[in-house]
């Protein structure tokens, strides 16, 4: 089984329920994810999809141990890594990068461009992060002068290049990309997308792409797992998910789709 | 006459570069018109103009602004106020941000009917469990009771749509109202936005930077370009084959997934350059 990233098995995570807590004593648990099992194979685009609320960047950060599960088993590079500690996580932190989906927020607005990129290079012991800083810039499309630039100077596309240049610094196996494209207009969007795509070919990356949007996603993952309230109700081949969708819920979030064509019958 | 007409209008950040550029469009009353434009186009502006909630650093250089024949700035800053309150109403864009987080959700509804409107509490009262039936809440009386976060993204905006509808506008202007819900949730809210609009004959200027959106609801578009309207047309024609190289890209890249092939073209840069030159073309007309 060496050829998958992560074998994912029967995984549960919930959060407190601080709305109904009660005064004293502990508050209830909302159960988000609900026995999910999966494998991601190694180089595979993966689409992570659904309605808000159903537990797909909460699967997401998961997956890159941000958030610990209750319980179930997650295998990354056949390492179980369910209940790993931080210190265990950190030389592994190195392979497994993700992409946050609001670029503004997730870039100190204070740094320069170069200290953003630099920042787990420094702390993963690179030495020569000047280099990779550069190098990361070259590998998303933007000028070497760009190193010097704060984030508040950059477009929405160019910020969003940013955080995957820090991503990809690295160089690591597998990228999560959380709704990366959402905030972005149509053209920077296919912009960002075919950049993605241009990584994938070029670095050989694994990547999980979470989105609300099916359309972004077509394009660019080779298959699909569909999620609603914490259960996968779909994980077939891209194709297979546009063209003969077995799920109720598949259905409904493609036919809610608006293109832009004023024919579609929209019912 | 149409209900709304927008004339040259050209606003500028004070000493500042230009953010429209005599921007001329109308809405009829029951039209609805998409006002369509990549972020920082000035979409929002125009809204903002209208509604004469501009932001202080913003001026207007010239152009007119009329409703229902009456030009807006003939009248004094009072009359003004209570005619905008009066016949325009806004869906804004994040229905978290709009609502007050610490009132009830019932007080927020009827207090423009009271306020601006001077109608009796009872009756705003009457009205606002009337609306909230009217965009499909269960239990109104129980929602009118609630706080903003007890409800859904979804529910939050349906009771921004309720309290657009409250007073009777004649003009809505919706800015990206469906831009934070996810797609069969968006697909509700612009379908009751829609019933609503037809049932009222109301005249709706929908905001947006989806054309997917556009094509479902609007009979017509402007779009703009660095606060410049490129192609103002009704949206059979539009999609059939946008007249202007801009709309085309911009429709070239918006993504259809029933398309296998579909490539995801960002707008090609020699097409930024010469919409461009013709909004540099455009500043130079004009002297500055």
């Amino acid at each position: 089984m060496s050829d998958m990233i992560y074998e994912i098995r029967d995984l549960r995570l919930s959060f407190p329920d601080m709305a109904h807590k009660p005064l004293f004593g502990a508050a209830p648990r909302v159960e988000v994810l609900k026995g999910l099992s999966f494998d991601v194979p190694k180089g595979e685009v993966l689409g992570i999809v659904g309605g808000s609320g159903s537990g797909k960047s909460t699967l997401g950060r998961a997956m890159i141990r941000l958030l610990e599960p209750d319980s179930g088993t997650i295998r990354f590079e056949g390492t179980d890594i369910t209940h790993a500690e931080e210190s265990a996580l950190r030389p592994l932190r190195r392979k497994f990068q993700m992409i946050f989906q609001d670029p503004m927020s997730s870039l100190n607005p204070r740094r320069r461009v170069a200290g953003i990129i630099a920042g787990p290079l420094r702390l993963q012991g690179v030495q020569d992060t000047q280099s990779c800083v550069l190098e990361a810039l070259d590998m998303v499309g933007l000028p070497r002068s760009f190193a010097r630039r704060y984030p508040h100077e950059l477009s929405g596309g160019q910020r969003q290049r940013v955080g995957i240049a820090r991503a990809v610094a690295l160089r690591p196996d597998f990228i999560l990309a959380d709704e990366i494209v959402s905030g972005l207009d149509v053209s920077s969007q296919a912009q960002v997308l075919n950049l993605l795509e241009q990584l994938v070919k070029d670095l050989g990356l694994t990547l999980a792409f979470i989105s609300h949007d099916l359309s972004v996603i077509r394009r660019l993952c080779s298959r699909i797992i569909v999620m609603h309230r914490g259960e996968i109700v779909e994980n077939a081949p891209t194709v297979q998910v546009f063209d003969a969708p077995q799920a109720d819920y598949t259905r409904e979030l493609l036919q809610s789709i608006p293109l832009p064509d004023p024919d579609q019958v929209w019912a | 006459m149409s209900f709304l007409d927008v004339e040259n209008l050209t606003l500028r950040i004070v000493r500042g570069p230009r953010i429209l550029r005599a921007v001329s469009l109308s809405v009829d009353q029951g039209e609805v018109r998409g006002l369509v434009g990549e972020s920082g186009a000035g979409k929002s502006m125009i809204g903002k103009a209208i509604l004469g909630t501009l932001p202080r650093a913003i001026e207007v250089v010239s152009g007119r602004i009329r409703l229902d024949g009456t030009d807006l700035q003939t009248l004094s800053a009072r009359e003004r106020r209570r005619q905008i309150g009066a016949q325009v109403a806004l869906i804004p864009q994040d229905p978290l941000t709009a609502l007050n987080p610490v009132r009830r959700v019932g007080p927020q509804i009827t207090n423009r009917l009271v306020d601006i409107l001077g109608w009796s509490k009872d009756n705003a009262q009457a009205r606002a469990l009337e609306l909230l039936d009217e965009v499909h809440i269960p239990d109104p009386a129980r929602v009118m009771r609630a706080y903003p976060h007890e409800l859904s993204g979804g529910m939050r905006q349906r009771i921004l749509i309720a309290s657009a509808f409250a007073a009777e506008p004649k003009l809505i202007i919706a800015d990206e109202p469906t831009t934070a819900l996810d797609v069969t949730v968006q697909k509700q809210i612009l379908r009751l936005i829609k019933n609503m609009q037809a049932k009222h004959n109301t005249a709706l200027l929908f905001v947006t930077h989806d054309l997917g959106v556009v094509s479902k609801i609007c009979q017509s578009l402007s779009v703009l370009y660095a606060g410049k309207v490129i192609e103002d047309t009704d949206t059979r024609r539009f999609f059939a084959g946008p007249g202007h190289a801009y709309s085309q890209a911009l429709l070239h890249a918006t993504p259809k997934y029933t398309d296998p092939d579909d490539s995801l073209t960002p707008v090609p840069q020699q097409v930024i350059d010469a919409v461009e030159a013709e909004v540099a073309e455009f500043d130079k007309g004009l002297g500055a």
